[in-house]
């Protein structure tokens, strides 16, 4: 059963689309990589999954799954780091889908946010204000806030960018325990060599799918060639897409 | 010994409008820091100013059909507050224009009809008390009002301060994993208008404001942590509310700008000497720590 199905899905905003009559499936337990040139659709796609915006044309299939049990962890998050909050609070919003806006902390929700602060090597950090965080630690919060969201579809977008190395492996690690755990986790990348080495399936985007399957059948040169040339400037004068809807 | 009763508690011992004064002061003081902290941190706070001024002509139309009627006028404000909040929304969402230009506009205009209407009846006295509240003549319908807006305000604050803070924080993260983020944000304006309907009695349109945003900036230099920030801006607002009183008394100037002066010149002094970026301690020559 796949957890997530496009249907000749488009997406995009102000009618031009940006991710162009995508049709496939990411089956349930899948690690997904989505590779593909900036502006090819990524981050667009993402929001479409988890709802954000609608799609132009199309539809997308979850399976069920209501938008708000999907775990989603943006590109650049919109995050206020001068907020006066601490490390522990905003992991423990983790939580939200079992507390909700009045539901209490105990015992053992307690023990499941130290864990999660465990999981990501930042014990000792609970009482830290964000603003004091480095980029990098910054990550490792959010890596121990989506944990704690238990989610069985699981969307990253690009969660390595700038970020060090060290920190890098310690949550792919973590990337590594969801894919064991049989959850379903995509994640847009734009290092090909750990895409390689750490993601079985790729979809290769260009704004239209270039190639979907195994990793190394959709990386190979002449697709990354392709899709560096079908990636193509916004057009604002485009004609409407002659391409039938079903 | 009696030279301090005298001074500092004999006014109030002595005047019973100086006592209602100071426990409206005080009921103001638990309700609308809070709300000014929030304003604060979501980069808000010159909104708390036009809604001020938005519900003057709602209080002035209160005026007009019933006359010094606290619940009239404070109904027509609220109402008045309410209509311009989510009349600014609407037309930010339609149009091009952002939400504080529609509200620059919507407050501006509330502004002149307001002053416009209470002088159609009332006379300038009746305007100064609009603009600048009279503290010293709250009655008891007045302090019930009060106090029972302070009340609701911190209850709807207990039930909401999840999703305001997540909101402040993460907003994507909470839209991400509730609807409840938009039911929130109309709670907390509904929380800025009833504040400051419940402050205008006391302090007028103009200054109501300011019980609001003056200790809740100057918490800031005080604290690292929201509830410690909210509890050091009702605290700063209380003293404000006491030693206000108290020097408008010793010195015979009105009360509720010296109630705002007093906090003002709390903030002066936070920005100062507040242990979290006061200019003074980044004057002071330190040298960098070890790790």
């Amino acid at each position: 059963m796949p957890e997530l199905r496009f249907h000749n899905l488009t997406l995009g905003y102000d009618r031009h689309p940006a991710v162009h009559h995508l049709d496939g499936a990411v089956k349930d337990g899948a690690l997904t990589a989505i590779v593909g040139p900036n502006g090819a659709g990524k981050s667009t796609l993402f929001k479409g999954i988890v709802g954000e915006i609608k799609p132009l044309a199309g539809a997308i299939e979850r399976n069920g799954l209501d938008v708000h049990d999907i775990a989603y962890l943006p590109q650049a998050g919109d995050i206020d780091r001068s907020f006066p909050i601490g490390v522990y609070d905003l992991v423990a919003m983790g939580l939200w889908r079992s507390k909700g806006s009045l539901g209490g902390f105990g015992r053992k929700d307690h023990d499941r946010i130290e864990a999660a602060i465990a999981a990501v090597h930042l014990t000792g950090f609970e009482e830290r204000a964000i603003g004091t965080l480095s980029g990098g630690q910054m990550q490792r919060v959010l890596f121990a806030r989506l944990l704690l969201q238990d989610a069985r579809l699981i969307v990253l977008d690009e969660p390595f960018t700038a970020i060090d190395a060290k920190t890098s492996a310690d949550l792919l690690e973590l990337v590594q325990q969801w894919h064991r755990e049989r959850r379903t986790v995509i994640a847009a990348l734009h290092d090909i060599d750990l895409v390689k080495r750490s993601f079985p399936q790729t979809l290769l985007l260009a704004r239209e799918p270039v190639a979907w399957g195994a990793t190394r059948d959709v990386l190979t040169a002449e697709n990354l060639e392709t899709a560096r040339r079908m990636c193509e400037a916004f057009d604002e004068h485009a004609a409407a897409c002659a391409v039938a809807a079903e | 010994m009696s030279v301090l009763y005298a001074y500092f508690i004999a006014p109030f011992a002595e005047f019973e409008f100086m006592r209602r004064a100071l426990v409206g002061s005080f009921a103001l003081a638990l309700g609308a820091p809070p709300v000014g902290v929030f304003l604060m941190l979501r980069r808000m706070s010159l909104i708390g100013d036009a809604m001020a001024h938005a519900i003057l002509p709602g209080a002035a139309i209160g005026f007009l059909i019933a006359g010094l009627s606290v619940f009239a006028m404070a109904g027509g404000g609220l109402i008045a507050g309410f209509l311009i909040a989510f009349g600014a929304g609407l037309i930010a969402r339609a149009t091009p224009l952002k939400e504080d230009a529609s509200l620059a506009a919507f407050f501006l205009i509330s502004l002149a009809l307001g002053v416009t209407i209470v002088s159609v009846k009332g006379s300038n006295i009746d305007l100064m008390n609009f603009l600048f509240g009279s503290v010293l003549a709250i009655d008891d319908p007045t302090l019930f009002l009060i106090a029972s807006i302070t009340s609701a305000s911190l209850i709807v604050l207990a039930v909401i301060w999840r999703p305001l803070v997540l909101e402040c924080v993460d907003p994507g993260f909470l839209r991400s994993v509730s609807r409840t983020g938009g039911p929130a944000h109309i709670a907390f304006l509904a929380l800025v208008v009833m504040n400051l309907v419940g402050g205008f009695q006391a302090l007028g349109t103009l200054l109501a404001v300011g019980i609001m945003m003056l200790p809740a900036v100057a918490a800031r230099f005080w604290a690292r942590d929201l509830s410690t920030m909210i509890a050091v801006a009702i605290a700063g607002a209380a003293i404000s509310g006491y030693a206000g009183l108290l020097v408008s008394y010793h010195a015979n100037l009105p009360s509720g700008p010296v109630i705002i002066l007093v906090a003002g010149v709390l903030y002066v002094l936070s920005v100062l000497c507040g242990p979290f970026g006061g200019l003074l301690w980044r004057a002071l020559p330190q040298r960098h720590l070890e790790a």
